[in-house]
Protein backbone atom coordinates (compact mmCIF):
# COMPACT_ATOMS: atom_id res chain seq x y z
CA UNK A 1 0.00 0.00 0.00
CA UNK A 2 0.64 3.41 -1.04
CA UNK A 3 2.96 4.65 2.66
CA UNK A 4 0.57 7.85 1.64
CA UNK A 5 -2.50 5.75 2.70
CA UNK A 6 -1.23 3.72 5.16
CA UNK A 7 -0.11 6.64 7.50
CA UNK A 8 -3.65 8.12 7.75
CA UNK A 9 -4.95 5.20 7.35
CA UNK A 10 -3.66 3.98 10.65
CA UNK A 11 -3.44 7.50 12.51
CA UNK A 12 -7.14 7.14 11.93
CA UNK A 13 -7.76 3.79 12.79
CA UNK A 14 -5.90 4.06 15.97
CA UNK A 15 -8.00 7.22 16.54
CA UNK A 16 -11.39 5.19 16.42
CA UNK A 17 -9.86 2.32 18.49
CA UNK A 18 -9.49 4.91 21.70
CA UNK A 19 -12.54 6.78 20.40
CA UNK A 20 -14.41 3.48 20.78
CA UNK A 21 -12.65 2.81 23.79
CA UNK A 22 -13.52 6.00 25.04
CA UNK A 23 -17.16 5.85 24.45
CA UNK A 24 -17.67 2.27 25.68
CA UNK A 25 -16.01 3.25 29.15
CA UNK A 26 -17.78 5.88 28.81
CA UNK A 27 -21.42 4.22 29.09
CA UNK A 28 -19.85 1.47 31.54
CA UNK A 29 -18.52 3.68 33.71
CA UNK A 30 -20.51 5.95 33.61
CA UNK A 31 -24.16 4.83 34.27
CA UNK A 32 -25.19 5.65 37.71
CA UNK A 33 -28.60 4.27 37.48
CA UNK A 34 -31.58 6.76 38.07
CA UNK A 35 -31.46 8.94 41.21
CA UNK A 36 -33.53 11.27 43.09
CA UNK A 37 -33.29 14.81 43.05
CA UNK A 38 -34.80 16.26 46.21
CA UNK A 39 -35.90 20.10 45.78
CA UNK A 40 -36.87 22.35 48.92
CA UNK A 41 -37.10 19.58 51.65
CA UNK A 42 -39.06 17.21 49.50
CA UNK A 43 -41.52 19.72 47.68
CA UNK A 44 -40.71 18.42 44.25
CA UNK A 45 -38.62 15.35 43.95
CA UNK A 46 -37.50 14.46 40.37
CA UNK A 47 -35.91 10.55 39.29
CA UNK A 48 -33.43 11.49 36.29
CA UNK A 49 -30.79 9.55 34.65
CA UNK A 50 -27.29 10.11 36.99
CA UNK A 51 -24.03 10.87 35.70
CA UNK A 52 -24.87 14.56 34.51
CA UNK A 53 -24.07 17.94 35.26
CA UNK A 54 -26.64 19.26 38.00
CA UNK A 55 -27.31 22.18 35.32
CA UNK A 56 -28.25 19.80 32.46
CA UNK A 57 -29.97 17.38 34.40
CA UNK A 58 -32.63 20.07 35.60
CA UNK A 59 -32.92 21.81 32.33
CA UNK A 60 -33.78 18.24 30.96
CA UNK A 61 -36.43 18.00 33.67
CA UNK A 62 -37.33 21.99 32.62
CA UNK A 63 -36.65 23.78 35.57
CA UNK A 64 -34.11 26.37 34.44
CA UNK A 65 -31.72 27.54 36.66
CA UNK A 66 -30.24 30.96 35.85
CA UNK A 67 -26.56 30.86 33.59
CA UNK A 68 -25.42 32.97 30.90
CA UNK A 69 -22.83 30.61 29.76
CA UNK A 70 -24.58 27.97 28.96
CA UNK A 71 -22.43 25.77 31.46
CA UNK A 72 -19.11 26.36 30.81
CA UNK A 73 -18.03 27.52 34.27
CA UNK A 74 -17.37 30.94 33.25
CA UNK A 75 -20.65 33.28 34.26
CA UNK A 76 -21.03 31.81 37.65
CA UNK A 77 -24.67 32.51 37.81
CA UNK A 78 -26.44 28.78 37.74
CA UNK A 79 -25.74 29.20 41.58
CA UNK A 80 -27.69 26.38 43.69
CA UNK A 81 -27.26 25.49 47.65
CA UNK A 82 -26.48 21.88 47.40
CA UNK A 83 -27.86 20.40 50.94
CA UNK A 84 -26.74 16.77 50.95
CA UNK A 85 -22.55 15.79 50.37
CA UNK A 86 -21.26 16.09 47.02
CA UNK A 87 -17.82 16.33 48.09
CA UNK A 88 -15.64 19.96 48.48
CA UNK A 89 -15.74 22.83 46.23
CA UNK A 90 -13.90 22.31 43.09
CA UNK A 91 -11.17 24.80 42.26
CA UNK A 92 -13.43 25.84 39.23
CA UNK A 93 -16.09 27.09 41.29
CA UNK A 94 -14.20 28.81 43.78
CA UNK A 95 -13.26 32.04 41.84
CA UNK A 96 -17.37 32.67 41.83
CA UNK A 97 -18.29 32.03 45.66
CA UNK A 98 -17.47 34.44 48.93
CA UNK A 99 -16.66 32.69 51.89
CA UNK A 100 -20.34 32.92 53.30
CA UNK A 101 -21.42 30.92 49.79
CA UNK A 102 -18.65 27.96 50.43
CA UNK A 103 -19.90 27.96 53.90
CA UNK A 104 -23.63 27.33 52.90
CA UNK A 105 -22.85 24.97 50.18
CA UNK A 106 -23.65 27.06 47.50
CA UNK A 107 -22.46 25.26 44.00
CA UNK A 108 -22.18 26.09 40.53
CA UNK A 109 -24.61 23.51 39.12
CA UNK A 110 -22.79 23.03 36.08
CA UNK A 111 -19.70 21.73 37.55
CA UNK A 112 -21.00 19.25 40.20
CA UNK A 113 -22.46 15.77 38.75
CA UNK A 114 -25.35 14.11 39.41
CA UNK A 115 -23.93 10.58 40.85
CA UNK A 116 -26.17 9.84 43.92
CA UNK A 117 -29.10 11.09 45.48
CA UNK A 118 -28.75 14.74 46.09
CA UNK A 119 -30.91 17.29 48.11
CA UNK A 120 -30.86 20.77 46.74
CA UNK A 121 -32.76 24.30 47.73
CA UNK A 122 -34.01 26.45 44.53
CA UNK A 123 -36.00 29.89 44.27
CA UNK A 124 -39.78 28.66 43.90
CA UNK A 125 -39.87 30.76 40.98
CA UNK A 126 -37.60 28.92 39.45
CA UNK A 127 -40.22 26.46 38.51
CA UNK A 128 -42.12 28.88 37.01
CA UNK A 129 -39.33 28.80 34.29
CA UNK A 130 -39.67 27.49 31.03
CA UNK A 131 -37.49 27.96 27.32
CA UNK A 132 -39.61 29.46 24.97
CA UNK A 133 -39.39 28.59 21.11
CA UNK A 134 -40.16 32.42 19.47
CA UNK A 135 -39.67 33.81 16.19
CA UNK A 136 -38.85 37.80 15.65
CA UNK A 137 -42.06 38.99 14.41
CA UNK A 138 -40.43 42.96 14.19
CA UNK A 139 -36.83 44.76 14.91
CA UNK A 140 -37.26 48.22 14.94
CA UNK A 141 -34.48 50.74 15.69
CA UNK A 142 -35.53 53.33 18.47
CA UNK A 143 -31.92 55.12 18.56
CA UNK A 144 -28.66 54.41 16.34
CA UNK A 145 -27.67 51.96 18.98
CA UNK A 146 -30.89 50.55 20.43
CA UNK A 147 -33.26 48.06 18.99
CA UNK A 148 -36.80 47.44 20.34
CA UNK A 149 -36.59 43.21 19.61
CA UNK A 150 -40.26 41.91 19.16
CA UNK A 151 -40.64 38.08 19.64
CA UNK A 152 -44.12 35.88 19.19
CA UNK A 153 -44.02 32.31 21.04
CA UNK A 154 -44.35 29.42 19.39
CA UNK A 155 -48.03 28.52 18.50
CA UNK A 156 -47.30 25.44 21.29
CA UNK A 157 -46.28 27.76 23.59
CA UNK A 158 -49.36 30.30 23.41
CA UNK A 159 -51.87 27.39 23.39
CA UNK A 160 -49.70 26.49 26.70
CA UNK A 161 -50.76 29.71 28.14
CA UNK A 162 -48.03 31.75 26.99
CA UNK A 163 -46.05 33.19 29.49
CA UNK A 164 -46.17 34.58 32.35
CA UNK A 165 -43.94 37.10 34.06
CA UNK A 166 -44.09 39.97 36.76
CA UNK A 167 -43.60 43.52 34.84
CA UNK A 168 -39.59 43.95 35.37
CA UNK A 169 -38.72 40.98 35.01
CA UNK A 170 -35.28 39.35 32.78
CA UNK A 171 -35.36 36.37 30.18
CA UNK A 172 -32.70 34.87 28.98
CA UNK A 173 -31.61 35.42 25.32
CA UNK A 174 -30.32 32.22 23.66
CA UNK A 175 -27.55 33.16 21.26
CA UNK A 176 -26.74 30.62 18.60
CA UNK A 177 -23.30 30.28 17.22
CA UNK A 178 -22.98 32.75 14.46
CA UNK A 179 -20.11 33.89 12.53
CA UNK A 180 -16.83 33.68 14.58
CA UNK A 181 -18.88 32.98 17.65
CA UNK A 182 -18.67 29.24 18.24
CA UNK A 183 -20.69 28.27 21.12
CA UNK A 184 -23.79 29.25 22.26
CA UNK A 185 -24.46 31.84 25.11
CA UNK A 186 -27.40 33.22 27.40
CA UNK A 187 -27.83 36.58 28.55
CA UNK A 188 -30.20 38.23 30.04
CA UNK A 189 -32.62 41.21 29.24
CA UNK A 190 -35.25 42.58 30.84
CA UNK A 191 -38.51 42.25 29.25
CA UNK A 192 -39.88 45.51 27.80
CA UNK A 193 -43.67 43.39 27.13
CA UNK A 194 -46.20 43.37 29.36
CA UNK A 195 -47.77 40.16 31.13
CA UNK A 196 -50.97 40.99 29.48
CA UNK A 197 -49.54 40.07 25.95
CA UNK A 198 -48.97 36.62 26.55
CA UNK A 199 -48.32 35.56 23.29
CA UNK A 200 -44.80 38.05 23.02
CA UNK A 201 -41.66 38.78 24.60
CA UNK A 202 -40.03 42.20 23.74
CA UNK A 203 -36.36 43.20 24.74
CA UNK A 204 -34.65 46.39 24.02
CA UNK A 205 -30.99 45.87 23.06
CA UNK A 206 -28.37 48.41 23.17
CA UNK A 207 -25.77 47.49 20.86
CA UNK A 208 -22.36 47.15 22.97
CA UNK A 209 -18.92 47.11 20.62
CA UNK A 210 -17.63 43.53 20.77
CA UNK A 211 -20.75 42.27 22.69
CA UNK A 212 -21.30 38.43 21.78
CA UNK A 213 -25.35 38.78 21.95
CA UNK A 214 -26.10 42.34 21.25
CA UNK A 215 -23.67 42.11 18.37
CA UNK A 216 -25.84 39.09 17.28
CA UNK A 217 -29.32 40.58 17.38
CA UNK A 218 -27.85 43.90 15.70
CA UNK A 219 -25.80 42.70 12.93
CA UNK A 220 -27.46 39.16 12.35
CA UNK A 221 -31.20 38.88 13.92
CA UNK A 222 -33.91 39.57 11.05
CA UNK A 223 -37.71 39.81 11.19
CA UNK A 224 -38.86 35.92 10.64
CA UNK A 225 -35.96 34.11 12.78
CA UNK A 226 -36.21 31.65 15.75
CA UNK A 227 -35.26 32.69 18.54
CA UNK A 228 -35.02 30.75 22.06
CA UNK A 229 -36.49 32.17 25.47
CA UNK A 230 -35.80 31.40 29.26
CA UNK A 231 -37.11 32.90 31.31
CA UNK A 232 -38.88 34.40 33.73
CA UNK A 233 -35.92 35.27 36.39
CA UNK A 234 -35.62 37.79 38.80
CA UNK A 235 -36.56 39.97 41.87
CA UNK A 236 -37.19 43.28 40.33
CA UNK A 237 -40.37 43.98 40.44
CA UNK A 238 -43.04 46.58 42.01
CA UNK A 239 -43.21 45.85 45.57
CA UNK A 240 -46.82 46.05 47.43
CA UNK A 241 -46.68 49.10 48.95
CA UNK A 242 -48.59 52.53 48.60
CA UNK A 243 -44.89 54.37 49.01
CA UNK A 244 -44.13 56.90 46.40
CA UNK A 245 -41.72 55.37 43.93
CA UNK A 246 -38.31 56.36 41.80
CA UNK A 247 -37.75 55.03 39.11
CA UNK A 248 -34.00 55.58 37.69
CA UNK A 249 -32.79 54.28 34.12
CA UNK A 250 -30.53 54.92 30.83
CA UNK A 251 -30.28 53.78 27.52
CA UNK A 252 -31.75 50.30 27.18
CA UNK A 253 -32.57 50.42 30.81
CA UNK A 254 -35.81 51.67 29.94
CA UNK A 255 -37.04 47.79 29.57
CA UNK A 256 -38.06 46.86 32.69
CA UNK A 257 -40.26 50.26 33.61
CA UNK A 258 -41.71 50.41 29.62
CA UNK A 259 -43.27 47.25 30.91
CA UNK A 260 -44.14 48.37 34.39
CA UNK A 261 -45.77 51.45 33.25
CA UNK A 262 -47.47 50.09 30.24
CA UNK A 263 -48.39 47.24 33.06
CA UNK A 264 -49.85 50.41 34.98
CA UNK A 265 -52.10 52.09 31.58
CA UNK A 266 -53.45 48.36 30.91
CA UNK A 267 -54.63 47.35 34.51
CA UNK A 268 -55.02 50.61 36.38
CA UNK A 269 -52.26 48.86 39.05
CA UNK A 270 -50.40 51.61 40.75
CA UNK A 271 -52.44 54.44 39.48
CA UNK A 272 -52.62 55.56 42.93
CA UNK A 273 -49.04 55.76 44.39
CA UNK A 274 -46.94 58.69 43.36
CA UNK A 275 -44.23 57.87 40.32
CA UNK A 276 -41.33 59.66 39.23
CA UNK A 277 -39.74 58.16 36.14
CA UNK A 278 -36.38 59.75 35.27
CA UNK A 279 -34.90 58.95 32.51
CA UNK A 280 -31.07 59.61 30.96
CA UNK A 281 -29.28 59.88 27.82
CA UNK A 282 -26.46 61.83 26.46
CA UNK A 283 -28.26 63.84 23.72
CA UNK A 284 -31.39 63.69 21.58
CA UNK A 285 -30.50 60.83 19.91
CA UNK A 286 -30.14 58.45 22.47
CA UNK A 287 -33.24 59.88 23.49
CA UNK A 288 -37.06 57.19 23.02
CA UNK A 289 -40.30 56.65 23.86
CA UNK A 290 -40.76 60.46 24.20
CA UNK A 291 -43.76 60.66 23.11
CA UNK A 292 -45.27 57.56 24.50
CA UNK A 293 -44.46 58.54 27.90
CA UNK A 294 -45.43 61.94 27.36
CA UNK A 295 -49.08 60.65 26.71
CA UNK A 296 -48.76 58.22 29.88
CA UNK A 297 -48.16 61.48 31.91
CA UNK A 298 -51.24 63.08 30.56
CA UNK A 299 -53.54 60.41 31.07
CA UNK A 300 -51.89 59.65 35.02
CA UNK A 301 -51.63 62.51 37.08
CA UNK A 302 -49.78 60.39 39.94
CA UNK A 303 -47.01 59.78 37.02
CA UNK A 304 -43.73 62.06 36.21
CA UNK A 305 -41.93 61.36 33.52
CA UNK A 306 -38.55 63.01 33.57
CA UNK A 307 -36.40 63.03 30.81
CA UNK A 308 -32.34 64.53 31.35
CA UNK A 309 -29.40 64.72 28.68
CA UNK A 310 -26.16 65.01 29.88
CA UNK A 311 -24.67 66.99 26.85
CA UNK A 312 -27.22 67.87 24.50
CA UNK A 313 -26.06 69.26 21.31
CA UNK A 314 -27.18 72.66 20.03
CA UNK A 315 -29.63 71.19 17.14
CA UNK A 316 -31.41 69.06 19.83
CA UNK A 317 -33.17 72.50 20.80
CA UNK A 318 -33.61 70.75 23.95
CA UNK A 319 -35.81 72.40 26.99
CA UNK A 320 -35.98 69.72 29.20
CA UNK A 321 -34.01 69.54 32.74
CA UNK A 322 -29.91 69.15 31.24
CA UNK A 323 -27.40 67.16 33.87
CA UNK A 324 -26.10 63.81 34.94
CA UNK A 325 -29.02 62.47 36.12
CA UNK A 326 -27.62 61.85 39.44
CA UNK A 327 -27.96 65.48 39.54
CA UNK A 328 -31.19 65.90 38.32
CA UNK A 329 -32.67 63.66 40.61
CA UNK A 330 -31.00 65.11 43.21
CA UNK A 331 -32.51 68.73 42.35
CA UNK A 332 -36.08 67.04 41.98
CA UNK A 333 -35.77 65.30 45.41
CA UNK A 334 -34.80 68.68 47.12
CA UNK A 335 -37.66 71.40 44.79
CA UNK A 336 -40.30 68.89 43.41
CA UNK A 337 -40.58 65.08 45.28
CA UNK A 338 -39.80 66.01 49.30
CA UNK A 339 -38.27 64.09 51.46
CA UNK A 340 -40.71 63.32 54.15
CA UNK A 341 -42.58 60.64 52.90
CA UNK A 342 -41.65 56.88 51.72
CA UNK A 343 -40.32 56.46 49.12
CA UNK A 344 -38.58 53.14 46.86
CA UNK A 345 -36.28 53.29 44.43
CA UNK A 346 -36.13 51.22 41.23
CA UNK A 347 -32.54 51.43 39.24
CA UNK A 348 -31.99 49.73 35.96
CA UNK A 349 -28.64 50.34 33.93
CA UNK A 350 -25.23 50.46 34.25
CA UNK A 351 -23.35 49.52 37.62
CA UNK A 352 -21.33 52.71 37.53
CA UNK A 353 -25.31 54.91 37.09
CA UNK A 354 -26.99 52.85 40.01
CA UNK A 355 -24.01 52.74 42.76
CA UNK A 356 -24.22 56.97 41.94
CA UNK A 357 -28.52 56.77 42.11
CA UNK A 358 -28.09 54.46 44.49
CA UNK A 359 -25.41 57.72 46.77
CA UNK A 360 -28.24 60.48 45.95
CA UNK A 361 -31.10 58.00 47.06
CA UNK A 362 -29.92 57.22 50.08
CA UNK A 363 -28.27 61.00 50.91
CA UNK A 364 -32.52 61.78 50.20
CA UNK A 365 -33.56 59.43 52.82
CA UNK A 366 -34.60 56.24 50.78
CA UNK A 367 -32.76 53.51 53.25
CA UNK A 368 -30.99 50.73 51.06
CA UNK A 369 -32.89 48.02 51.64
CA UNK A 370 -36.07 49.96 50.13
CA UNK A 371 -33.79 50.48 47.07
CA UNK A 372 -34.21 47.82 43.86
CA UNK A 373 -32.33 47.15 40.79
CA UNK A 374 -30.84 44.22 38.65
CA UNK A 375 -27.24 45.07 37.44
CA UNK A 376 -26.31 44.08 34.32
CA UNK A 377 -22.36 44.68 33.95
CA UNK B 1 22.77 1.27 20.17
CA UNK B 2 22.11 2.00 23.88
CA UNK B 3 23.95 -1.00 25.95
CA UNK B 4 21.02 -2.14 27.97
CA UNK B 5 19.59 -1.09 31.12
CA UNK B 6 18.51 -3.19 33.59
CA UNK B 7 15.22 -2.18 34.74
CA UNK B 8 15.78 -1.31 38.33
CA UNK B 9 18.72 0.87 37.33
CA UNK B 10 16.94 2.66 34.70
CA UNK B 11 13.78 2.96 37.66
CA UNK B 12 16.65 4.69 40.02
CA UNK B 13 18.06 6.68 37.02
CA UNK B 14 15.07 8.32 36.20
CA UNK B 15 14.19 9.19 39.61
CA UNK B 16 17.14 10.72 40.44
CA UNK B 17 20.63 11.17 38.14
CA UNK B 18 18.41 11.54 34.59
CA UNK B 19 15.25 13.24 36.60
CA UNK B 20 12.81 14.36 33.66
CA UNK B 21 12.66 17.79 35.17
CA UNK B 22 15.61 18.64 36.68
CA UNK B 23 17.96 17.26 34.27
CA UNK B 24 15.80 17.17 30.61
CA UNK B 25 13.65 20.60 31.95
CA UNK B 26 10.42 18.93 30.55
CA UNK B 27 7.33 20.00 32.14
CA UNK B 28 8.17 22.88 33.25
CA UNK B 29 5.19 25.48 32.95
CA UNK B 30 3.03 23.35 35.22
CA UNK B 31 5.98 22.72 37.41
CA UNK B 32 6.35 26.99 38.00
CA UNK B 33 2.71 27.94 38.68
CA UNK B 34 1.45 24.65 40.69
CA UNK B 35 4.40 24.25 42.56
CA UNK B 36 3.78 27.42 44.55
CA UNK B 37 0.92 25.52 46.78
CA UNK B 38 2.19 22.04 48.12
CA UNK B 39 -1.50 20.15 48.29
CA UNK B 40 -1.85 21.16 44.22
CA UNK B 41 2.01 20.09 43.43
CA UNK B 42 1.19 16.42 45.22
CA UNK B 43 -2.04 16.24 43.64
CA UNK B 44 0.08 17.13 39.90
CA UNK B 45 2.77 14.74 41.31
CA UNK B 46 0.47 11.86 41.55
CA UNK B 47 -1.83 12.59 38.27
CA UNK B 48 1.46 12.85 36.24
CA UNK B 49 3.16 9.54 38.15
CA UNK B 50 -0.20 7.71 37.27
CA UNK B 51 -0.90 8.95 33.68
CA UNK B 52 3.16 8.90 32.75
CA UNK B 53 3.15 5.08 33.75
CA UNK B 54 0.51 4.36 32.30
CA UNK B 55 0.66 6.27 28.35
CA UNK B 56 4.00 4.49 28.30
CA UNK B 57 3.42 0.89 28.23
CA UNK B 58 0.04 1.88 26.00
CA UNK B 59 2.69 4.31 23.82
CA UNK B 60 5.24 1.52 24.14
CA UNK B 61 2.46 -1.21 22.96
CA UNK B 62 1.84 1.03 19.49
CA UNK B 63 5.27 1.62 19.09
CA UNK B 64 6.18 -1.81 19.02
CA UNK B 65 2.97 -3.66 17.07
CA UNK B 66 2.06 -0.65 14.48
CA UNK B 67 4.22 1.99 14.22
CA UNK B 68 8.09 0.08 13.97
CA UNK B 69 6.35 -3.25 11.99
CA UNK B 70 4.57 -0.69 9.62
CA UNK B 71 7.43 2.10 9.45
CA UNK B 72 5.65 4.83 10.38
CA UNK B 73 8.01 6.53 12.80
CA UNK B 74 7.38 10.00 11.01
CA UNK B 75 3.84 9.66 12.45
CA UNK B 76 4.68 8.79 16.04
CA UNK B 77 4.62 12.63 17.51
CA UNK B 78 0.79 12.38 16.57
CA UNK B 79 -0.22 9.00 17.79
CA UNK B 80 1.88 8.90 20.93
CA UNK B 81 -0.33 12.28 21.46
CA UNK B 82 -3.67 11.16 20.25
CA UNK B 83 -2.76 8.02 22.81
CA UNK B 84 -1.89 10.41 25.56
CA UNK B 85 -5.10 12.42 25.07
CA UNK B 86 -7.37 9.17 25.31
CA UNK B 87 -5.89 7.32 28.11
CA UNK B 88 -5.92 10.69 30.10
CA UNK B 89 -9.87 10.62 29.15
CA UNK B 90 -10.49 7.21 29.96
CA UNK B 91 -8.37 7.28 33.42
CA UNK B 92 -10.67 10.68 34.21
CA UNK B 93 -13.98 8.80 33.90
CA UNK B 94 -12.53 5.52 35.84
CA UNK B 95 -10.83 7.43 38.92
CA UNK B 96 -13.96 9.40 38.98
CA UNK B 97 -16.23 6.67 39.32
CA UNK B 98 -13.97 4.27 41.28
CA UNK B 99 -12.24 6.92 43.44
CA UNK B 100 -14.32 10.06 44.12
CA UNK B 101 -11.62 10.96 47.10
CA UNK B 102 -8.47 10.57 44.28
CA UNK B 103 -10.65 12.67 41.49
CA UNK B 104 -11.17 15.49 43.89
CA UNK B 105 -7.18 15.34 45.15
CA UNK B 106 -6.03 15.15 41.18
CA UNK B 107 -8.94 17.54 40.38
CA UNK B 108 -8.56 19.84 37.39
CA UNK B 109 -4.42 18.54 37.07
CA UNK B 110 -5.97 15.41 35.26
CA UNK B 111 -7.10 16.62 31.92
CA UNK B 112 -3.98 19.45 31.80
CA UNK B 113 -1.38 16.31 31.84
CA UNK B 114 -2.86 16.00 28.30
CA UNK B 115 -0.46 18.78 27.29
CA UNK B 116 2.70 18.21 29.90
CA UNK B 117 5.29 17.66 27.34
CA UNK B 118 7.04 15.94 29.99
CA UNK B 119 4.47 12.86 29.15
CA UNK B 120 5.23 13.34 25.11
CA UNK B 121 9.10 14.12 26.04
CA UNK B 122 9.48 10.72 27.95
CA UNK B 123 7.50 8.72 25.83
CA UNK B 124 9.87 10.27 23.23
CA UNK B 125 13.10 8.83 25.11
CA UNK B 126 11.71 5.24 25.18
CA UNK B 127 11.37 5.40 21.52
CA UNK B 128 14.96 6.63 20.60
CA UNK B 129 16.40 4.52 23.39
CA UNK B 130 14.42 1.69 21.83
CA UNK B 131 13.34 0.67 25.46
CA UNK B 132 12.63 -3.17 26.12
CA UNK B 133 8.98 -3.68 28.01
CA UNK B 134 10.17 -3.94 31.08
CA UNK B 135 12.34 -0.57 30.48
CA UNK B 136 9.95 1.37 29.51
CA UNK B 137 7.51 0.72 32.28
CA UNK B 138 10.44 1.56 35.22
CA UNK B 139 11.05 4.47 33.21
CA UNK B 140 7.08 5.63 33.14
CA UNK B 141 7.30 4.82 36.43
CA UNK B 142 10.39 6.68 37.54
CA UNK B 143 10.28 9.40 34.83
CA UNK B 144 6.55 9.89 36.69
CA UNK B 145 7.92 9.76 40.57
CA UNK B 146 10.94 11.68 39.41
CA UNK B 147 8.60 14.67 38.32
CA UNK B 148 6.28 14.17 41.38
CA UNK B 149 9.88 14.25 44.11
CA UNK B 150 10.93 17.45 42.21
CA UNK B 151 7.68 19.53 42.38
CA UNK B 152 7.20 18.55 45.92
CA UNK B 153 10.89 19.73 46.80
CA UNK B 154 10.46 22.61 44.63
CA UNK B 155 6.89 23.58 46.39
CA UNK B 156 8.55 22.90 49.90
CA UNK B 157 11.38 25.45 49.11
CA UNK B 158 8.85 27.96 47.91
CA UNK B 159 7.55 27.92 50.91
CA UNK B 160 10.29 28.64 52.90
CA UNK B 161 11.21 31.39 50.33
CA UNK B 162 8.23 32.73 50.99
CA UNK B 163 9.00 34.06 54.43
CA UNK B 164 12.43 34.89 53.64
CA UNK B 165 13.48 38.32 52.88
CA UNK B 166 13.56 38.28 48.71
CA UNK B 167 14.90 41.45 46.63
CA UNK B 168 11.48 42.91 45.08
CA UNK B 169 12.56 42.58 41.07
CA UNK B 170 13.19 38.47 42.07
CA UNK B 171 9.82 37.74 44.14
CA UNK B 172 7.55 35.09 42.27
CA UNK B 173 8.72 33.47 39.12
CA UNK B 174 12.47 34.65 39.27
CA UNK B 175 13.59 33.44 42.60
CA UNK B 176 11.46 29.75 41.61
CA UNK B 177 13.59 30.01 38.03
CA UNK B 178 16.69 30.34 40.26
CA UNK B 179 15.88 27.50 42.93
CA UNK B 180 15.46 25.17 40.37
CA UNK B 181 18.88 25.74 38.87
CA UNK B 182 20.37 25.30 42.22
CA UNK B 183 17.70 22.36 42.19
CA UNK B 184 19.26 21.21 38.85
CA UNK B 185 22.65 21.74 39.88
CA UNK B 186 22.87 19.25 42.76
CA UNK B 187 20.66 16.45 41.06
CA UNK B 188 22.76 16.38 38.14
CA UNK B 189 25.50 15.85 40.69
CA UNK B 190 24.55 12.50 40.92
CA UNK B 191 24.41 12.03 36.74
CA UNK B 192 28.31 10.91 37.19
CA UNK B 193 26.79 7.31 39.01
CA UNK B 194 24.30 6.34 36.72
CA UNK B 195 24.04 7.24 32.76
CA UNK B 196 21.36 6.59 30.65
CA UNK B 197 21.68 9.00 28.73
Amino acid sequence: MSPLLLGPLVVGLISSVLALVISITDRIVNDYGEVNIDINGGKKILTVKGGSPLLGTLAFQNIFVPSACGGRGSCGACKVRVLSDVGPHLPTELPYLNSEEVARNVRLSCQIKVKKNIAIELPEALFNVRKFKTTVERIRNLTYDIKEVYLRLSDEAIAAGGISFTPGQYAQLVVPPYGDVKESVQRAYSMSSTPQDKEHVEFLIRLVPGGIATTWVHQYLIEGDPVEVVGPFGEFFVRDTDATMIFVAGGSGMAPFKSIVNHMAQTGQWTNREIWYFFGARSRRDMFYLDEMADLERRFPNFHFVPALSEPKPEDAWTGPVGLITNVLDSYFKEKIGKDKPMEGYLCGSPGMIDACVKVMTANGISQDKIYYDKFA
Amino acid sequence: MTPVVHPITLLFASVFTSNILLANFLGMCSFISISKDQKSSFGLGLAVTVVMTITMVVSWAVLKLVIEPLGLEYLSFIIFIIVIAAIVQILEMLIDRLSPALYLALGIFLPLITVNCAILGAILFMQIRNYNFWQALSFGFGSGVGWWLAIMLLSSIRKKIDAAPVPAGLKGAGITVITIGFMAMAFIGFSGMLNVQ
